[in-house]
């Protein structure tokens, strides 16, 4: 199985260890991981913020990158979401469509594809508070959002439940939004870090001693708040702790 | 009861409305955060309704399949308006019930005044309609010397305070008890020290059941129009429509075209959903079908449109017309509980707001679509199923193309989508950590550290990328 490694830009730049851990991870399940050197950005940034022409080009460079994979994984919900629900800038080829459904979140690639029910090589005597993107969460359908009467499961609750000592605590309101929201972060900063704060407080209740998710933006977020407030709280990508990071 | 050694927090206002400038409701926000009093009250209250909303939720097997029946039933009506709108007037009619078309809210007002004068009426109680908060219609009988009295008891505070409600259901939400006790000190004379709900209740029944008594008209709004009944229904839970709608001999219903349903069995699926969406309650305690005038009476009924019939002919957006005004968007949006309703600066705050303020101007309300996270929880606890945060996402589109975006943010959009479509430019850019921070930011972030910095920490720029990590650990790229 041929896989695309998609690094996501403030993953390259700023969470260089989210990256090795995801690659790492992957090719402990033997598969051939490959990563393309010309990618920068899948056109988030621009796109969630209206302005979808100026997102052709990162899309198309990002198409131009991954052709050919049997699947294409990232580490971050929210720019697969922009992949699988937004990726509208360039023409909408078979090439185009093809690529965008072959592109899987990390978590839901080992949940749903590879369907790893052990991680033996996994130990993290920690409590965890689990922090699911709203993208993850209510977009590509990572667990049951709270709003929504239907039966109870969450693909990374399951992952994380796999790893020896790990002990998962939840915060009040499980599925509140920090507050990142990409653009909104600087154009609503007032709102943003309050929510980000609330966020982080809700963990400390709940006496986690570290924040994990799928998303390293809303934990980019989150930890410029923990920091800010002097927070006791450490933050982990879900990719670190899988592939064995003891914290 | 009185606490005078506690700091007084002055109630914060909202947002600086300008003429038809774009409304700047991150400074209002800003301000209402400045309030930590008022905020982690209104978070507080917010959420306690959506968490009400949960349990309810769960009571109902059925719950999902009711909303989806909801949606399909507000898109058949819609679908087929027309035919709808002449079946109710022809009941409504028939029921002896005058009906008025009004195209703008300038006409509705107009229709309004004209029925009032017409009769000599001098005073009018209403219940709460947002639709005539949409049409100014208090300010305008008021300049021509109609006293309006609103008669819920939310409603009542924002009127005296002279305020617009900060919710389409909760419309003081936002004011700690102390401010009320304020406001009915300054307005009906009461104690300002004494800020007991229960009191505060009894001081504003006191003062406005005698004007309920003497007023010459009533109106009320709408929660349904019934087609096949020609019958309006309203829910409240102080009873206080069916005060307005039948103590006067003179009714005046002021209903959105888009209220419609077909039939009463319709109309159930409704009232199922309505306030277990709204409040977290069963049912309202009032549930009131006005089919035609009281014994004696005129009942009028003034069918508006105010844009609506343009926005039924917006393919992406002609949905947020199935709208029963519950809240419950608003409720659980994690920026309207910590911005207050008042910051949006219009009649429709939160999440429905954003999807349907640009539709009355796409210049005044630009700003509003971009003060969400699209975090997309408004479009789960909508009992209709709009797609509340998809729309949102296709305003921002609508108004990038159409300019009205500060010209910054477009100039930084477009090099921020030339850099990312150049492998090599983008290396260079991020190259080594000390320019990653330099640079990164301008288009993660592209405003500058400044505005992220001010209440977070920065990240702190690694050692190697990732990408120079891959050269230098597996020798090469692939």
């Amino acid at each position: 199985m041929r896989v695309g490694l998609f690094i996501p830009c403030f993953i390259d730049a700023f969470f260089p260890e989210v990256g090795i851990a995801t690659l790492e991870l992957l090719e402990r399940f033997d598969l051939d991981v490959v990563y393309p050197p010309d990618q920068t950005c899948c056109g988030q940034p621009m796109a969630n913020s209206g302005y979808e022409t100026d997102a052709a080009g990162a899309e198309a460079l990002f198409v131009k990158n991954f052709k050919g994979f049997d699947y294409i994984v990232g580490p971050s919900g929210s720019c697969v979401h922009h992949v699988r629900d937004h990726f509208t800038a360039v023409e909408q080829s078979p090439a185009v469509k093809e690529i965008r459904s072959r592109t899987f979140e990390l978590v839901e690639f080992i949940h749903d594809i590879l369907k790893a029910d052990a991680f033996p090589w996994a130990r993290f005597p920690h409590k965890v508070g689990l922090h699911n993107s709203c993208a993850a969460l209510r977009s590509l359908g990572h667990a049951t959002p709270s709003e929504v009467r239907a039966p109870f499961f969450s693909k990374p609750a399951t992952l994380l439940s796999k790893v020896e000592g790990l002990e998962l605590v939840e915060p009040s309101r499980p599925d509140e939004c920090c507050g990142f929201g990409g653009t909104f972060s600087v154009f609503n900063e007032s709102v943003s870090a309050k929510m980000g704060s609330d966020k982080v407080n809700g963990f400390v209740q709940a006496k986690a001693e570290y924040i994990v998710s799928a998303d390293s933006s809303c934990m980019m977020h989150q930890r410029g708040c923990a920091e800010r407030d002097n927070a006791p709280i450490k933050f982990m990508h879900i990719a670190e702790i899988l592939n064995g990071a003891t914290g | 009861m009185s606490k005078p050694n506690e700091p007084v927090e002055p109630q914060p206002r909202g947002a600086r409305v300008r003429g038809d400038r774009p409304i700047d409701q991150e400074e209002a926000a800003e301000r209402f955060l400045a309030a930590p009093r008022h905020q982690k009250q209104h978070d507080e209250r917010l959420w306690s309704l959506r968490q009400k909303r949960d349990s309810e939720m769960w009571k109902i097997p059925e719950w999902e399949e009711l909303r989806s029946l909801a949606s399909l039933i507000k898109e058949h009506t819609l679908s087929r308006l027309d035919a709808y709108l002449e079946t109710f007037e022809a009941n409504a009619k028939a029921n002896g019930v005058v009906v008025h078309w009004a195209k703008d809210a300038a006409e509705h007002n107009r229709i309004v005044q004209d029925i009032l004068e017409s009769r000599g009426a001098k005073t009018l109680i209403k219940s709460k309609s947002m639709l005539t908060e949409e049409c100014g219609l208090r300010e305008h009988l008021t300049a021509v010397g109609v006293d309006v009295v609103e008669t819920d008891l939310g409603e009542r505070i924002q009127q005296l305070d002279e305020e617009d409600p900060s919710h389409v259901v909760v419309p003081a939400v936002h004011k700690l008890r102390t401010d009320v006790a304020n406001v009915f000190a300054a307005k009906i004379g009461s104690d300002p020290d004494d800020d007991d709900p229960q009191h505060l209740a009894a001081v504003q029944r006191m003062a406005t059941r005698p004007l309920i008594l003497k007023a010459a008209a009533g109106m009320t709004g709408a929660n349904f129009l019934v087609a096949e009944t020609g019958a309006v229904v309203v829910c409240t839970n102080e009873g206080n429509a069916d005060l307005s709608a039948l103590v006067p001999s003179l009714h005046i219903v002021s209903a959105g075209i888009e209220k419609l349903v077909p039939g009463n069995s319709d109309l159930a699926v409704f009232i199922r959903l309505l306030t277990r969406s709204a409040l977290g309650s069963p049912i309202t305690q009032y549930t009131s079908h006005f089919r035609g005038p009281r014994n004696g009476g005129e009942m009028h009924v003034v069918l508006v449109d105010n844009g609506r019939s343009e926005r039924l002919g917006m393919e992406e957006f002609w949905t947020s017309l199935k709208c029963i005004r519950c809240g419950a968007c608003m409720n659980t949006c994690p920026v309207y509980r910590r911005s207050g309703g008042l910051s949006y600066g219009t009649t429709y705050s939160g999440p429905i707001g954003l999807i349907i303020d640009p539709t009355f101007s796409a210049r005044k309300y630009s700003h509003l679509p971009f003060a969400s996270t699209l975090n997309g929880s408004c479009t789960n606890v909508c009992p209709v199923k709009i797609n509340i945060h998809e729309q949102i996402y296709a305003w921002r589109k609508v108004l990038v193309r159409n300019h009205a975006t500060p010209f910054v943010k477009s100039a930084v959009m477009k090099a921020a989508g030339l850099l990312l479509a150049r492998p090599a430019l983008y290396r260079a850019a991020v190259q080594g950590a000390n320019t990653a921070l330099a640079h990164l930011p301008r288009f993660v972030i592209y405003n500058g550290l400044n505005a992220w910095g001010k209440h977070r920490e920065a990240p702190k720029p690694p050692g190697e990328t990732f990408h120079q990590w891959f050269k230098k650990t597996r020798g090469g790229e692939k």
